[in-house]
């Protein structure tokens, strides 16, 4: 399983580094997609059902606007601008050099800090705080949900769920607030 | 992408067969969302979803839009309203704590157990739904007004 999620771990950056670099809008954000639903499929190899599915419907539902978003946009002035930024640039030079050394010794620097710090990490699956193994023993008992899942979020810890409502409804108003023609005049 | 007149009829009347069926799958995840995988989020999030389908396939000027717009607000209001209030009767019930679960439980598995949790999930279902159908409406609407 770590062979399936490390190849597609890999995939996932490689999409997310072409949408950097990629001279079409559209083609940028196909390749965000890539990175969405890797990450659904990575959530059904954890075995994180209910991520996966709000995962894929809510990736789904924002891939659908920001297409219909792109599509309505200036996207062929932008492809200009790029090409034309990049005619004007020398590659080789003492800043790229520089650049290129800072960036291998960070990440030289922070694989070494990570390889120390996942050496102490349990293996996963296991319960390191007492809260999380009583979660797992006495949920079903103690709030008659079959569903672990749900029934932390509305039971033990139902005030995040409130948060997140709140955030959507606020979401919601700000929206409305930014977006209405009439009566801004 | 959203025109006014729609898509080709073929796809009109493959997304008025789809839409019905991805509306029921919206609903089984959000009521059983106590049993299996799912909840109100990602139940709510694909009810939204059959709703956006048919504004796509059917373009802007057959629909109401700002009539839908304003029921879509209001209902979402008066389901996180809800979700409050259902939160705020456990004070009052039991052992006077917030988010009580203050109905019986049951027995685990049915449909009907669970005590409280299973009303939650429909009120932040119609409510995750209700806003994330606004946001689209309203931005669909904008460009609506822009374009004029």
């Amino acid at each position: 399983m770590e062979l399936t999620l490390s190849i597609l771990l890999v995939f996932m950056i490689i999409g997310a580094v072409y949408a950097l670099f990629a001279r079409d809008l559209l083609s940028a954000l196909i390749s965000c997609g890539i990175v969405g639903y890797g990450l659904v499929i990575c959530f059904l190899l954890l075995k994180a059902p209910d991520l996966a599915i709000v995962q894929i419907v809510v990736e789904t539902v924002t891939l659908i606007i920001m297409v219909a978003v792109i599509l309505d946009s200036t996207r062929q002035d932008l492809r200009e601008k790029i090409v034309h930024n990049e005619r004007g640039t020398h590659f080789i030079n003492a800043k790229y050099v520089f650049n290129v050394l800072t960036v291998v010794i960070l990440a030289l620097f922070f694989l070494f800090f990570f390889n120390q710090a996942i050496g102490r990490l349990e293996p996963f699956g296991t319960h390191v705080t007492r809260m999380a193994s009583a979660y797992v023993g006495d949920a079903a008992i103690k709030t008659g949900s079959a569903n672990l899942v749900t029934g932390v979020l509305f039971d033990f810890r139902a005030y995040d769920t409130l948060g997140e409502a709140t955030i959507l409804f606020t979401a919601v108003v700000g929206v409305l607030t930014i977006l209405r023609i009439k009566g801004r005049k | 992408m959203i025109t006014m007149k729609g898509m080709s009829p073929i796809v009109k009347k493959v997304s008025q067969l789809i839409s019905a069926i991805i509306f029921l799958y919206g609903i089984y995840i959000i009521v059983h969302g106590h049993l299996t995988p799912g909840g109100g989020f990602a139940g709510g999030a694909v009810l939204s979803g059959a709703f956006i389908f048919l504004v796509l396939a059917f373009g802007t000027d057959v629909l109401n839009l700002r009539r839908e717009e304003e029921e879509a607000s209001v209902i979402e209001g008066l389901a996180i309203l809800i979700f409050v209030l259902m939160a705020t009767i456990g004070l009052f019930i039991g052992i006077r704590v917030f988010f009580n679960n203050y109905l019986p439980k049951g027995q685990i598995g049915e449909l009907i157990s669970a005590g409280v949790i299973p009303l939650y999930n429909i009120a932040v279902g119609i409510e995750v739904g209700a806003a994330l159908f606004t946001i689209f409406l309203a931005l669909v609407i904008y460009k609506e007004e822009i374009s004029k």
